[in-house]
């Protein structure tokens, strides 16, 4: 039995896997900043869903889902739909190639984005770690 | 999703008289003093007159080609106003022909500010047309640019998917006199960014058919070139390799090696192709190594034995080396000519630019940072990687 994805649940789990990872920490260790991973229709969600992720340094200061979309704003936004999320946490789809199709679509500055690549390759492993119920 | 990006190519013989059927008002041509010395300059110039086109000819591109130098380039474009830019040359001028057709079309926009995820305006103003005159950098078929900031000291890189020339003129008679030295490092770089566009995690059908292919003409004809400069026959395949690779990598992305190679080359001025060629053994054995790599799939290619990933890695290694002992190219960092104190000073800067290259997060096996520095230090000594 997993994790539902996007839950608060979810969010602290990855923040944990966060934590334990060496290579996430490694890659990560220069860069800083904060998001908004905003996943468009998700079954079972009326409206978008807002995961906060606050990455600092190779760590992850704070991870979970917002009541309030307007309680936070992130220095980025990324928007997918739940399909193309579910694509890239199960490693089918790289982040930055799904910016460049457009699938995900990034609001904030981009290229200090590309500046940490290997570390959201790593943060990507992360999450493909956490044992993770999609719901239909 | 992913899509499939290519110029319009004409090769062979004569292809440069493509040129002679543009239509259009005025052509730009933007090249260096090399290129216009040997000649090669008027030969475009032949058929843009040819083809009633007037033209202005811009000839001060640098071997780094500045982002000062594009904006004054750029500046130029503004008062002829051409319909056409043709980027002729190297790589740098190819590169310098994308930048400045960018900043033409887009005035005031900051180089640095461009990036993959956003679009821009291009074609309002000019085509672009890049005719190569070496066989490697694959720029004439790729939508990247770099640049040098000579005020910042910071190379700058260019992409955006309209950023594709959209001719690519591949004419063997502009290689004909190419110097054996920039035969060898040209030629290496077409080799090593389509075995790492092979390998890359953004590969794709589309890309795997080019750069296989790519492979096999690279190794084929690249030493009768560099043995023979006038065996036409070997230009004129090597030319076309070099363009096929390109666009194999335009469509996919290069890896490891160039994540090493750029960072050598900025440091220590090393010409891009030796750099990234001088890494790809080293990164052959590290990617293979961590499992799932594709090179078999190359050595099968190429005919080498084969029973399974390790041994098919094994051999295409030893026959990369034995093509740049062919090119009498250095193998490791201390052949290159670097000594150990300045090597040893150098290291923590060439770990930090190889983990933010871009180009890390498309490579099979991803190195953390004690893996780069110790892939540099084996690269130094020349040591088979076990790790």
């Amino acid at each position: 039995m997993g994790i539902k994805f996007a839950s608060d649940e979810w969010m602290k789990a990855l923040k944990e896997e966060l934590s334990k990872s060496d290579g996430y920490r490694d890659a990560a260790k220069t860069w800083e900043g904060d998001f908004y991973w905003v996943v468009t229709g998700m079954p079972g969600e009326a409206a978008n869903v807002h995961l906060y992720v606050d990455l600092w340094h190779g760590e992850c200061r704070d991870a979970f889902r917002a009541t309030d979309a307007a309680a936070k704003t992130p220095e980025f936004i990324i928007e997918a739909t739940y399909a193309v999320w579910r694509k890239v946490v199960d490693k089918k789809l790289d982040p930055l190639q799904g910016m460049v199709t457009r699938q995900l679509k990034l609001k904030g500055n981009m290229l200090k984005i590309m500046k940490a690549p290997k570390a959201a390759t790593e943060l990507v492993l992360c999450a493909t770690r956490v044992a993770t119920d999609w719901p239909a | 999703m992913w899509y499939f990006d290519s110029p319009h190519v004409i090769f062979g013989e004569e292809a440069l008289s493509y040129l002679a059927e543009l239509k259009g008002r005025r052509a730009f041509v933007i090249t260096d003093r090399t290129i216009v010395r040997l000649g090669l300059a008027q030969l475009v110039i032949d058929q843009l007159t040819a083809a009633g086109l007037a033209y202005t000819l811009f000839d001060e591109v640098e071997p780094e080609p500045s982002l000062q130098m594009i904006q004054h380039c750029a500046g130029i474009l503004e008062q002829h106003h051409p319909d056409w830019i043709i980027g002729l040359g190297g790589g740098s001028c190819l590169d310098a022909a994308k930048a400045a057709w960018l900043l033409y079309e887009n005035p005031g926009i900051d180089p640095a500010s461009v990036n993959p995820f956003d679009q821009y305006t291009l074609r309002d103003k000019a085509k672009l047309i890049a005719i190569p005159t070496t066989s490697g950098t694959g720029s004439e078929a790729t939508w990247y640019a770099v640049l040098t900031d000579t005020v910042e000291q910071r190379k700058i890189g260019i992409g955006t998917r309209g950023l594709l020339p959209d001719y690519a003129i591949i004419d063997p008679a502009l290689v004909m006199s190419l110097p054996p030295a920039t035969t060898a490092d040209t030629g290496l770089d077409a080799l090593t960014q389509s075995i790492e566009s092979y390998q890359s995690t953004w590969r794709n059908d589309f890309s795997d058919a080019l750069c296989l292919h790519a492979v096999r003409l690279i190794f084929t004809y690249l030493p009768r070139v560099y043995a023979a400069g006038t065996d036409r026959e070997a230009r004129e395949h090597m030319h076309n390799a070099a363009a096929i690779g390109g666009i194999g990598f335009g469509n996919s992305q290069a890896t490891l090696a160039h994540c090493m190679g750029h960072a050598l080359g900025v440091l220590f001025h090393i010409p891009h192709g030796r750099a990234v060629a001088l890494f790809l053994p080293y990164t052959i054995e590290f990617t293979v190594n961590g499992g799932g790599s594709r090179y078999a799939d190359i050595a099968q290619a190429l005919s080498l034995p084969t029973d399974n990933e390790a041994t098919g890695a094994a051999n295409l290694v030893a026959a990369i080396r034995d093509l740049e002992r062919q090119l009498r190219q250095p193998l490791t960092l201390r052949e290159l000519g670097i000594d150990r104190p300045a090597f040893e000073q150098a290291l923590p800067e060439l770990v930090a630019r190889a983990e933010t290259d871009t180009q890390i997060a498309t490579s099979l096996r991803v190195p953390d940072s004690g893996d780069l520095r110790r892939l540099f230090e084996y690269a130094f000594d020349g040591k088979g990687i076990d790790f």
